[in-house]
């Protein structure tokens, strides 16, 4: 078993030498979890020796726009929206089962997709735009409708903000949310034009109140197919008055005042402090974010090279330690980091519902508000219990159907009879973790894991408890 | 001297000889946040029209072509005003003259976004001010809880923390059990300077192991002594309230009859957006809130508590009167809210929504919102409300000399 030795005087000097030759292994374990999940110590060799550049390029290169795993085969089935009003009680009970079990499934999937993809990137950019552009199950009901509407964000996900902002508008599952499928002229409903304009795209206090008003007018004839729905325009419930947006006025539809709100440079403002707090820091420094948002207008909101241009800011490098970690980047990242594959991810959904980030289901329209937010006391102790048990002899985790999962509280509900059900053990052994990675300090270990130094230095020892120390120490919430 | 010898002499009793500005500022008497405050969120902003309802004036038919409540159904409370058919479970409330109804509280230029209007209302600020820290965490900070308790206050049903953003020891609480025997998990470390992101998170562990040991509760001797076992909830006769709503009535009552000490609690019942068929949802969600506050209501009463609480709904706005197509309303601004108490004067406060001659408007305000902290905080607690509230709010005088 592998004994840490304390070599204090080298320790000092690593990080200087790692600078000289590339970003090391800092820079490499920064990049990687903010720009996926988690950092496996492979990944990490494979960029420390790279410059910034190169390591951000390299991070970056062809994103995947497609899912590596495919979707649940029900996924893109001609869709079939049942309609309840008309339906018998038992049929009604039998598809609310059914959406119940192709949610859970939906969530299981994507948090597979997560784990495997060669494009971490993608992932953590759909799930950006997931919180971007929310909709949630709650509202929307159907996990057929939320399938299609991952599938466009991941399409997009590094694509073009205008593009992107244009298809979620006609996008069914935000239709529904934000009540734009049947929306008539005499009556129009604010709740789209309100949103998007609050929180797609100007922020709060760059409108009035006229403003969407006079918007929601616009988005009026608006509507979906019923049973398949397919977006469709209806003229005759269209308001066809002039209307007055930001001092321009005209007879604007909904995609016209789309186009108006892209023209305000506030728009790019907006998208990029948001993106910067999202993968830099809380705290974006306003003169950096007026210059990279000038570059995202130019460039007609392009994406990527806004990603690119925030990674490549003195002020990324330094942020090490500055956000906290979400549910699913702690739980995603741990599998990744430690080599670990779950049979079913179902159970990782449920557990992550109850540490505070149920995917496809977020709060509200403004999404999950992140940051310290993420940590309180439940949600906390829940975190600390999952690593303590994960790498303290194991998980049992069910991984029968549906029906067999402890929907309300997570893991391991003692009310189900372990004997009735399938389990898959998901066990973390730290000691071999440290000796297939050759970790043989408390220094090289707190390197490949943690942002900040831990906040309860671990006695230098057993490779394997220092490994777990590390894991239940503070330091390990935070990237 | 050591600092702590230091407070103990001055806890001996020199305190007033050798430092009476100190006395002076930590005067309001420490007992009284033996007074519980129960805040109660709902979330999304109700809907007051449909929940006091102006059943006379027509008006409120012309309004909500769709959504009026039919007269027949109404649960008549004066000439003008009525409940909900679904709030009957607090009609026993109001007739025993427990329940304060204050309309028209809102505020000044109000702001229609749900995440920028609750944010004025959890940080009590005003509508163009930006505060960094709740209204709750503030009063804590200035006047901090004597030791005994086991934190400023218990989240309930939700997530976020709202008024006690900011500073306050907060726990939020699902399961007391699970929480009890995971609080070990926290480290015991001395919180506030880490850098970074784990400061927050160091702070949070500090008030876990502070508050594990009271909330487990062994059980105040006398605390549960003024518990009546005639009671019908000794007797296990109040059936449990429905719905998540129903169940953190039930996590906060079941905390309190072990004798664990908060001076705030806040429950969050959610869904209150209804831009779209509000009827079904908000019935549903209106009868989930009546039922659970009657069943806070006997609940306390069998503890011996109901007395020494106050029950204090908000939202971050009131609904628009005038219904959209969807038969739903957008988001409007003054609205209805509950105080409730065994030493609340019932009947109606502030200002009744002055319906005529409304299009597509919205309510004036006729009760800042600022001034109902100001009655929690000024006569039910006896604190210095204008210290906190950063100027003085008349308190609504709904309290029981």
């Amino acid at each position: 078993m592998a004994r840490f030795r304390l070599v204090l005087a080298l320790c000092a000097l690593l990080p200087a030498l790692a600078q000289a030759a590339g970003i090391g292994e800092d820079g490499a374990r920064l990049l990687l979890t903010r720009t996926g999940f988690g950092a496996n110590p492979l990944r990490i060799a494979e960029l420390a020796p790279l410059s910034r550049a190169q390591a951000v390029d390299r991070v970056l290169a062809n994103p995947r726009t497609e899912p590596l795993t495919p979707p649940p085969g029900w996924v893109m089935q001609p869709i079939e929206l049942p309609r309840y009003a008309q339906l018998p009680e038992d049929q009604k009970k039998a598809l609310r089962q059914q959406e119940n079990q192709r949610a859970l499934e939906l969530k299981g999937w994507w948090l597979g997709e997560m784990r495997a993809t060669d494009s971490p990137i993608s992932e953590k950019m759909t799930l950006f735009w997931h919180n971007h552009f929310v909709s949630g199950l709650d509202k929307v009901r159907s996990p057929e409708l939320m399938a299609r509407q991952n599938l466009l964000l991941r399409r997009e996900a590094l694509g073009n903000f205008g593009t992107l902002l244009h298809e979620v508008a006609h996008d069914p599952a935000m239709m529904r949310y934000l009540d734009t499928a049947n929306n008539r002229k005499g009556q129009p409903n604010e709740n789209f034009a309100r949103e998007v304009m609050e929180l797609f795209t100007l922020g709060e206090g760059h409108y009035s109140e006229q403003d969407i008003r006079e918007a929601a007018r616009a988005f009026t004839g608006w509507g979906m197919q019923p049973g398949t729905g397919d977006f469709i325009n209806r003229p005759r419930q269209h308001d066809d008055g002039i209307k007055t947006v930001f001092g321009q006025s005209g007879n604007y539809d909904g995609d016209q005042v789309l186009g108006l709100l892209l023209q305000r440079p506030e728009t790019a403002r907006f998208v990029t402090a948001k993106l910067w707090r999202y993968l830099v820091s809380p705290t974006p420094d306003a003169r950096s974010v007026d210059r990279l948002a000038a570059g995202f207008y130019d460039s007609g909101y392009q994406i990527k090279p806004l990603v690119r241009a925030l990674l490549m800011t003195d002020a990324f490098w330094k942020s090490g330690g500055q956000l906290v970690k979400s549910p699913v980047e702690l739980t995603v990242g741990t599998l990744v980091t430690f080599d670990l594959t779950p049979a079913d991810y179902r159970p990782l959904a449920l557990l992550n519902r109850n540490l505070g980030q149920d995917l496809f289901s977020p709060p509200n329209v403004k999404g999950w508000p992140g940051g310290d937010d993420w940590i309180n006391s439940a949600t906390l102790l829940a975190r600390k219990q999952f690593l303590a048990r994960l790498s303290g002899g194991g998980i049992n985790l069910p991984s029968g159907g549906p029906a067999m999962l402890p929907v309300a509280t997570g893991l391991d509900d003692p009310s189900q009879k372990a004997t009735e059900r399938r389990l898959t053990r998901l066990n973390l052994d730290t000691a071999d973790w440290a000796e297939r990675y050759h970790v043989d300090s408390v220094h090289r270990a707190g390197r490949l894991l943690l942002a900040v130094k831990p906040a309860e230095t671990p006695q230098a020892g057993d490779a394997g408890a220092v490994v777990r120390a590390l894991l239940l120490d503070a330091a390990y919430q935070v990237d | 001297m050591q600092r702590r010898e230091f407070l103990q002499v001055l806890g001996a009793g020199l305190t007033l000889a050798v430092l009476p500005e100190l006395t002076l500022a930590y005067s309001a008497d420490p007992a009284r946040y033996g007074r519980l405050l129960v805040l109660v969120e709902l979330k999304g902003g109700n809907d007051g029209l449909n929940t006091v309802i102006p059943y006379a004036s027509p008006d409120y038919a012309r309004l909500r072509p769709s959504l009026a409540i039919p007269r027949d159904q109404v649960l008549t409370l004066s000439e003008r005003a009525a409940f909900h058919p679904s709030l009957a479970a607090l009609m026993p409330l109001w007739q025993d003259g427990e329940l304060a109804l204050v309309e028209g509280v809102g505020y000044p230029e109000p702001n229609l976004s749900h995440f920028r209007s609750i944010e004025i209302w959890d940080t009590a600020s005003a509508s163009n001010q930006v505060l960094q820290s709740g209204w709750l965490s503030r009063q804590f900070r200035r006047a901090p809880l004597p030791g005994q308790f086991a934190a400023d206050g218990v989240v309930l049903a939700s997530q976020t923390l709202g008024p006690f953003e900011g500073g306050a020891r907060v726990v939020v609480l699902n399961d007391p059990a699970a929480f009890a025997r995971e609080a070990q998990l926290a480290a015991d470390q001395g919180s506030g300077k880490a850098p970074g992101a784990l400061a927050h998170i160091l702070k949070v562990e500090g008030d876990i192991r502070h508050a594990a040991e009271g909330l487990a509760g062994g059980g105040t001797a006398a605390l549960m002594a003024k518990r009546d076992p005639n009671s019908p909830e000794a007797q296990g006769k109040i059936p449990p309230p429905p719905g998540a709503f129903g169940k953190a009535v039930k996590t906060l009552t079941d905390t309190l009859a072990r004798g664990s000490q908060v001076a705030v609690a806040r429950l969050t019942l959610t869904g209150f957006d209804t831009h779209g068929g509000q009827l079904a949802t908000q019935g549903r969600l209106l009868k989930e809130l009546a039922e659970g506050l009657a069943s806070l209501r006997s609940s306390l009463q069998a503890q011996g508590r109901w007395q020494d609480t106050l029950v204090m709904s908000y939202a971050e706005f009131g609904r628009r009167p005038r219904q959209n197509g969807n038969n739903g309303t957008d988001h409007g601004t003054a609205n209805v809210h509950f105080v409730a108490g065994g030493r609340v004067k019932g009947g109606f406060y502030g200002k009744a929504p002055e319906l005529a001659g409304i299009s597509d408007g919205n309510l004036d305000y006729g009760v800042d919102f600022r001034q109902l902290y100001a009655t929690a905080l000024g006569p039910w607690w006896g604190q210095d409300a204008a210290a906190v509230l950063g100027g003085r709010f008349a308190p609504v005088p709904l309290l029981r000399a």
